[in-house]
């Protein structure tokens, strides 16, 4: 029999916070403490932690904090996070963390239940618990900044700056994805757009325009994800899953990211490829998440289809993103004219292309990559026609 | 911007609250570990480097370097009225520190990546919230 794949795991430290009806400490003081008593307890250090398991994650009941802000209090560098509620209970956090380990994603996974019922409501009565935001956005929001055109428009506008990349360059992806939507009849803007009037649409947050940013629209994306012995069985044709991209390496935040040119798919794409003898140049077309048009510029460098600060240079003039070009991206017209479906509809037409029944097929598709993610939300897969 | 501030929504952690409140002296504090001495922000309970607790704001000169920026030209806030430039300064005592903000006291178009900015504070409700303006460029002319 198969040896199963938790036997892989252990558990290597265990602690507790103080403990008491009402300390006065907020969730995430007490979740540092339980912390750092386990880290050392496990024989480790902060640097030796790779992945944060936590339930219910953000929005949870009864206090607690969030694996974010756990994340950036010990500036813990990362390769796998988790946290939610969608789960198999309290323990589901560490049933995913067992699973991280075993299929290589990290090393020594945090988990971590925090609960603040007896202090929360009486700290938040005194003015003492604080935070009616995400802590996140306690240092935007004040500033008049609710929307991610602004906090990305500032990386834009940075890797503009730095790279000399230009609005018409820009430009060069909102039109692929609506020359491509054009195809798509599922697509919510079908319209041809020029370069004149990507140019001459309103500006949003300077240096985005309308035209920079996504549309929003209802819709629901479904993929099954099923073992490989599977394969022969699905009628339609299964698409193997070659690697996948989960690190998160840098601060997670929208403002304080290390690097204002790019942002967390710098570590999804290294990570990525990390875990594959596959290369850039195998990849038969790119879907990459555009919910701004800089984004997918973002992604492409960070897979490495060009330098860091050429991806400019890369989609100039949109023949090589072209459908016929070296690199098809977002062949059903993205969420720049196809619709925000919130990085599934990438996923999809990755899967659709590499079927060959996507509307604009890429000839000969072999490998696809899909990213998805803007800001300090990101992950990546490489998916293949066959196991390679 | 105007006389009459626009709504700002400023409802801070226990640990951040010094940010809002310490222009009341005119002066910028940052949070500061009192074993290693790297500054923090945004601020916690724990220093994020050695894991000391021994922090406190420390007033910090107020004057750094915009990194990057954004033009923001849509209302997303009723009275909180565009054009309006949102800026991340990065402090001179460390520039791994950077400060989001409002850049005030110049024409949104005349702001500039590396524009050397210094802090004014907005009397706003109870807090005094930390704006940057432009410092006058400096003359290398004897
Ligand atoms: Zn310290």
């Amino acid at each position: 029999m198969e040896e199963p794949l938790e036997r892989r795991a252990v558990i290597s430290g265990a602690a507790q916070s103080d403990i008491g009806r009402r300390l006065y400490r907020s969730g995430l003081d007490l979740t540092i403490e339980a912390s750092l008593r386990a880290i050392e307890d496990a024989g480790l250090t902060v640097a030796d932690i790779d992945g944060i398991s936590t339930y219910p994650g953000m929005g949870g009941p009864f206090g607690g904090c969030t694996g974010a802000e756990l994340h950036d209090a010990l500036r813990f560098s990362l390769n796998w996070r988790d946290g939610g509620a969608e789960t198999s209970g309290q323990l589901g956090a560490v049933h995913k963390a067992i699973l991280a380990v075993g299929a290589g994603l990290a090393k020594h996974v945090l988990c971590f239940r925090t609960v603040n019922e007896g202090s929360g409501g009486a700290m938040r009565a005194s003015g003492g618990g604080g935070g009616a935001m995400p802590p996140a956005f306690e240092y935007l929001i004040p500033y008049g900044v609710t929307s991610a055109a602004n906090w990305i428009g500032c990386y834009a506008r940075r890797h503009m700056h730095d790279y000399g990349t230009t609005r018409e360059q820009l430009g060069a992806i909102a039109i692929n994805a609506r020359t491509n939507a054009a195809s798509n009849p599922q697509a919510i803007y079908t319209d041809p757009m020029t370069m004149e009037d990507y140019l001459g649409i309103r500006m949003i947050s300077d240096p985005f325009g309308l035209y920079d940013c996504d549309v929003p629209c209802d819709g629901s994306t479904v993929v099954i994800v099923s073992h490989r012995d599977y394969a022969p069985d699905a009628p339609n044709g299964a698409v193997h899953v070659n690697a996948m991209g989960t690190a998160l390496r840098g601060r997670p935040s929208w403002d304080q990211f290390e690097d204002l040119t790019t942002m967390a798919m710098r570590d999804s794409a290294a990570s990525m490829w990390e875990r594959t003898d596959l290369t850039p140049a195998d990849v038969d077309t790119a879907q990459l998440y555009d919910g701004f048009t800089w984004l997918s510029m973002a992604w492409i460098e960070a897979l490495g289809f060009c330098k860091k600060g050429e991806g400019g240079p890369f989609v100039e003039g949109g023949a090589r993103i072209a459908p016929d070009g070296d690199l098809p991206l977002n062949t059903n017209g993205g969420q720049l004219s196809s619709g925000r479906l919130h990085g599934f509809g990438f996923l999809h037409e990755g899967i659709m292309q590499l079927r060959g029944t996507a509307n604009v097929p890429v000839a000969d598709c072999e490998v696809a990559v899909v990213g998805a993610g803007g800001g300090p939300e990101s992950g990546c897969l490489l998916l293949t026609k066959e196991i390679r | 911007m105007s006389a009459d501030p626009p709504p700002r929504f400023i409802s801070p952690h226990a640990e951040g609250e010094f940010y809002w409140t310490s222009g009341a002296d005119g002066v910028l504090r940052l949070q500061r570990c009192g074993d290693c001495r790297r500054y923090i922000h945004p601020p916690g309970p724990v220093c994020p480097y050695c894991h000391s607790r021994a922090l406190s704001p420390e007033p910090v000169a107020g004057t750094g370097t915009i990194a990057t920026f954004t033009i923001n030209r849509k209302e997303w806030i009723p009275g909180f009225e565009p054009p309006y430039v949102f800026a991340l300064v990065e402090i001179d005592e460390d520039p791994t520190i950077r400060l989001g903000t409002n850049i005030v006291g110049c024409e949104v178009d005349d702001v500039e990546i590396g524009m050397r900015v210094e802090v004014e504070f907005e009397a706003n409700g109870e807090w005094h919230v930390p704006l940057f303006h432009p410092l006058p460029v400096e003359r290398s002319e004897e």
